[in-house]
């Protein structure tokens, strides 16, 4: 994300504040607790493995910026 | 009757069914609302008005062989839910133009119900806020005082049920966007169980947290919402299989013998006194009618701040990667691939996303991983555990929702921090993802105060019951704004 060093060095300051305000957890003692990242803990839903109908190509590159040859159009990746 | 634009979706029902007025005069009574309050309030980002006439029509040919509650009701629908071929923009430069190629799961089955889509609603960007103040087209204003904001980050949606714009709406709720706003301005909301709605088509923010949830004046038609929207869906691996109850069946009035937790740790220094005034007489009126109030203890709940803003940007900053203006959305021009991308994420998301991004990706690099992250994701465990326990001993959790009244618009807006503090009351439902419930429980310096309920997993039913039976004996949610 590029950003201007006028806007870089006010995120600066505000990022502190922010990090320093978190920076409460680290006082907590969680020794012996299991992480959570999926709170109602399911695990590994899966669906039958079968081939369904996707989005045409034509509703997939509706919303493209720039499109050539039915696909996406950047900018070459690699230099020459 | 009152006027169109005044009833609720169960009294817009009666009439309907009484034969007193058709789906079309309903919505043309909105529609006019509509243009004569936006100049004001500002809750709309696209107005969908033809088609909204086309689907009323289609609903009263219909009339008589409709079985849905909605069948034939206007609603609006937040701006981060993808609606076929109606322009969706989560509020964001760089969704401009942006106009999805299918229906959210939640859009498929209002239509399938019959409702009428009358637009897409403002909101903080990408969800991102308390105070509708980050979105990047447009503030929206709070009904009942038009300096102050309308909370957020479902602010549209709250503002056009205040401003009877439409009988209810959808919004979506990750760290309190459905609760905070509802309280903020004086009408109902609900925060479902995560996973209790399908989040496919909901253009992601945090993952773990996001939850679709009803915003209208009563308890009452929150559960007729609840209950066309919940529900297990395939296409949603993180969607509960759990079974969908019939919530109307749910609301009798009774809380006789129901055991609510008053946590202490909800009555702290930055609560305004207006506010703690009139939650707590929220609790007398449910005691007076056979509810048990208990002291409880929630001893992690200031640790719900700080882990909520490690692991919603940290997830923030992975959804949002995909927006480089490749594929869909708003490409800047750059000399190189590289320049482009930069520039359009630099150019086209607002300060709060970029701040998000940036912390987001801070707290999982490396380093910091563990210190930050996965820290986070051990005090949530605790989080949960403090409403496990409580839970043994209560059933339901009284609280206020948002600690201050609306404040007003530019208060907060440069200062994150103090805007974080504004969802303390409300984050916790989302880390533990337990079901959330604000309604309106009185009015401090003349803007409206809610209380908050919160229920074990997969108990909307209760929650709905005791809200409701709140709204029997109290006439809060029946106040409207002068506008």
């Amino acid at each position: 994300m590029h950003m201007s060093d006028e806007e870089l060095e006010h995120m600066r300051v505000q990022l502190s504040a922010i990090l320093d305000y978190v920076a409460l957890l680290q006082k907590l003692d969680v020794e012996g607790v299991e992480p959570t990242a999926q709170i109602t803990g399911q695990t590994t839903v899966t669906r039958a493995d079968h081939v369904e109908a996707a989005l045409p190509r034509e509703a997939a590159l509706r919303n493209a910026p720039d499109q050539r040859d039915g696909m996406f159009r950047v900018r070459a990746v690699f230099d020459d | 009757m009152s006027e169109l634009h005044q009833l609720t979706i169960t009294q817009a029902r009666a009439a309907l069914d009484a034969g007193e007025t058709t789906a079309l005069e309903l919505t043309e009574a909105f529609l006019a609302r509509i243009a004569h309050t936006e100049p004001q309030v500002q809750a709309f980002l696209h107005l969908t008005a033809e088609q909204a006439r086309a689907q009323a029509q289609a609903a009263d040919a219909q009339r008589g062989s409709a079985t849905s509650p909605l069948h034939g009701i206007p609603l609006a629908i937040k701006d981060v839910i993808c609606t076929k071929d109606v322009p969706t923009t989560c509020a964001s430069r760089i969704l401009e133009g942006f106009v999805p190629p299918y229906n959210a799961t939640v859009i498929e089955r209002l239509e399938r119900s019959g409702a009428v889509l009358l637009g897409k609603l403002n909101c903080d960007e990408f969800a991102m806020g308390s105070s509708t103040e980050n979105s990047a087209y447009q503030i929206t204003r709070n009904p009942w005082d038009l300096e102050r904001v309308p909370g957020g980050s479902s602010g549209g949606s709250a503002a056009a049920v205040a401003a009877m714009q439409a009988p209810a709406t959808l919004g979506t709720d990750t760290g309190g966007s459905v609760r905070q706003p509802a309280a903020l301005c004086g009408i109902s909301a609900l925060k479902p169980t995560y996973g209790r709605v399908s989040r496919y088509g909901l253009i992601a923010f945090a993952s773990s947290l996001d939850q679709i949830g009803p915003l209208a004046w009563s308890v009452a038609d929150l559960a007729l919402l609840l209950q066309v929207i919940a529900g297990h869906d395939p296409r949603d691996g993180t969607s509960a299989p759990e079974p969908v109850p019939d919530y109307t069946a749910a609301l009798t009035g009774d809380v006789r013998g129901l055991k609510i937790g008053i946590p202490q740790e909800y009555f702290i220094e930055g609560t305004e006194p207006g506010v703690a005034t009139a939650v707590q007489r929220a609790f007398a009126v449910l005691q007076a009618q056979g509810a048990e109030l208990v002291e409880i203890s929630l001893p992690h709940t200031k640790h719900a701040i700080p882990a909520y803003y490690v692991i919603a940007p940290a997830e923030a900053s992975a959804n949002l990667a995909r927006y480089d203006g490749v594929r869909y959305g708003v490409r800047q021009p750059g000399e190189s691939l590289w320049e482009q991308i930069e520039r359009t994420r630099g150019e086209l998301f607002g300060a709060e996303v970029r701040r998000r991004i940036m912390i987001g990706t801070y707290v999982l690099s490396a380093g910091y991983y563990d210190a930050y992250y996965r820290r986070a994701q051990k005090v949530r465990t605790l989080l949960k555990r403090d409403f496990t326990q409580a839970f043994a001993e209560v059933d339901l959790i009284a609280t206020p929702t948002s600690p201050t009244i609306a404040f007003k618009v530019g208060q907060k807006a440069d200062d994150p921090l103090a805007m974080y503090l504004s969802d303390v009351f409300t984050v916790t439902a989302n880390m533990a993802g337990i079901p959330g419930l604000a309604v309106p429980c009185g009015f401090s310096e003349g803007l409206p105060v809610g209380l908050q309920l919160l229920g074990r997993p997969f108990a909307e039913a209760m929650l709905l019951r005791a809200g409701d039976a709140y709204q029997r004996a109290t006439d809060w949610h029946t106040h409207r704004p002068t506008l």
